[in-house]
């Protein structure tokens, strides 16, 4: 449905997209995960067509996303990062401008968004500047919609919204991915990867690896702890004695070691050992979650370098 | 930890604002001791901005009282004003100012003498090797390096509370990793950490947490102590509860 081959993009000195190469199939909710700075929007907008590569090519339908920019605005359905609705306008009025825009009638589509017309129906007078946050992205997401698009391209949608409004809008792109829709969206936030059928994850215009959140999991080769008992203000000194294959770091309350050696648990025990204030640490292996896969990711393209 | 009340570095007591009939903040009560990491969560509408406007004595409480390191908020707002550093992830630093010149602007603004941001500054820069960023211009940065100085910045005055707004939102894991690190050795001093946030992962670094709705406190303890008494397994799963929306796990 969508291919991408080793696209990049340059900005002066910047290298914004470094040969990022993956496929998102039909039917598929894909998630681009990356912090802020990985180069998340300048894909979206290169799949939107609003951007052009630097080098290397991306289909949509097997339309170029350079030459065929006609077709696909016609088949993609956007959603910048940014709020670009029409403040002034009212819901409803916003609703009925992008329809015409695209030469349709809310009516027309307005099965493809009755799901989330019923969360906007109380609001369909109030101008769109005046929406709450997860009330501006649902709309937007409305507007994305009202053509009737193949594919939806959502850049950042839960970025800023608080939780609950981020659960309802997960559960919106379910509903969607039911009603045959590909859905291709990025966040910064690693916890989202659970809610995607495959997730490729960006850093610094470099894809580090593209998986299903539980293939990322079955990949991870390295082993990993967590201590738990004690403040991890006070565990991380302790445990940064330890030799440096060892990489250790604050996960909640809980302090988390990895290492590529299965008896590494020796050396972290023998090192709980030199005193009885640390008798109380429970250790136990535990599964990986997207964020220390990330970090294990990071480390072995050498990039954990911070000076 | 020490439990005994002289400890305490934030105490509030059944504060309470209203703006015409509308309740924002309904009489809360918590407290948060010195070297405390504490996390203030809630969805927006909850009251957790109107209590943190109140706690930093921007906004006047319609009743109740809340005392930053033994200063009333209400009574002497100038003065709380100096017993807090605050940083948050979409401002902090100024961009088009060099490292040296936030670092004095803000301790300008706090009124240190030019001499204490001078010596202070060179401490710092050299305890934490950035002496060769001192002159860069903040936006030329590292993120990780932003990140950090603004931690620095906020905490360049020594309050005894530093509040932070959703501090590592959208930074990498790693990033993250190393800011935490220096908000553990800050609290392990004694410095007082307040953290709001949306971002649910984050709470669980607090070592206790209160999450707000409808101006109300509705959760209020460590994250293990929460996830437990509501049944639940992460905070995702507890803040669903609280606003009725059990629906929606999935």
């Amino acid at each position: 449905m969508v291919i991408l081959n080793r696209v990049s993009k340059t900005f002066g000195k910047i290298k914004a997209l470094d040969e990022v190469t993956f496929q998102v199939n039909e039917g598929e909710l894909f998630g681009v995960i990356g912090p802020d700075g990985a180069g998340k929007t300048t894909l979206f907008r290169i799949l939107a067509t609003l951007l052009l590569p630097t080098e290397g090519h991306a289909t949509i339908k097997k339309h170029d996303v350079v030459q065929d920019f006609g077709v696909l605005r016609k088949i993609t359905g956007y959603m910048p990062g940014q709020f670009s609705l029409y403040p002034d306008l009212t819901v409803e009025e916003n609703l009925e401008f992008y329809a015409r825009v695209f030469r349709t009638r809310v009516e027309d589509n307005y099965s493809l968004i009755r799901d989330i017309f019923t969360y906007l129906e109380p609001f369909r007078k109030r101008r769109a500047g005046n929406l709450s946050g997860g009330m501006k992205q649902k709309l937007a997401l409305s507007c994305a919609l009202i053509h009737r698009p193949e594919i939806l391209l959502l850049d950042e949608p839960t970025t800023g919204v608080d939780p609950v409004s981020r659960a309802e809008f997960w559960g919106l792109l379910h509903n969607l991915q039911k009603q045959g829709l590909t859905i291709l969206v990025s966040t910064p936030y690693m916890d989202e990867a659970a809610h995607c059928n495959r997730i490729a994850l960006l850093r610094q215009g470099r894809i580090l690896g593209v998986n299903t959140p539980k293939g990322l999991q079955e990949e991870y080769s390295l082993h990993l702890w967590g201590l738990k008992g004690e403040r991890p203000a006070l565990l991380l000194p302790l445990l940064r004695q330890l030799p440096a294959e060892f990489r250790v770091y604050a996960a909640g309350q809980e302090v988390r070691v990895a290492c590529r050696e299965r008896n590494g648990i020796e050396k972290i025990k023998a090192l709980l050992e030199t005193s009885e204030k640390w008798d109380h640490i429970q250790i136990s292996l535990v599964q990986p979650d997207v964020e220390d896969c990330f970090i294990a990711l990071m480390q072995e393209n050498n990039e954990l370098q911070y000076k | 930890m020490n439990y005994n009340t002289n400890n305490l570095s934030i105490k509030v007591e059944n504060l309470e604002r209203r703006f015409g009939n509308f309740t924002a903040v309904n009489k809360i009560s918590f407290s948060v001791r010195r070297g405390e990491i504490f996390g203030l969560l809630g969805a927006n509408g909850a009251g957790k901005t109107t209590t943190l406007r109140m706690l930093c004595g921007l906004l006047a409480p319609t009743s109740g009282t809340a005392l930053i390191d033994n200063t009333d908020v209400a009574r002497q707002p100038e003065k709380v004003r100096f017993k807090i550093g605050y940083m948050s992830q979409r401002f902090s630093l100024y961009e088009d100012l060099t490292v040296w010149e936030n670092f004095r602007f803000y301790g300008g603004v706090y009124g240190m003498s030019a001499k204490d941001i001078r010596k202070k500054f060179e401490d710092l820069s050299q305890r934490l090797n950035f002496g060769e960023q001192a002159d860069r211009l903040t936006r030329d940065l590292p993120l990780g390096w932003k990140q950090k100085l603004a931690f620095m910045v906020a905490a360049f005055h020594n309050p005894p509370v530093i509040f932070l707004d959703e501090p590592t939102s959208g930074v990498d894991p790693m990033v993250r990793r190393q800011f935490w690190d220096l908000i553990y050795e800050s609290a392990l001093a004694g410095t007082t950490i307040i953290v709001t946030t949306h971002y649910l992962d984050e709470a669980m670094y607090c070592d206790r947490l209160a999450i707000m709705a409808e101006g109300s406190i509705k959760a209020y303890g460590t994250p293990a102590g929460v996830l437990d008494e509501f049944k639940a397994v992460n905070m995702q799963e507890v803040f669903l509860k609280i606003a009725g929306k059990e629906a929606l796990l999935q």
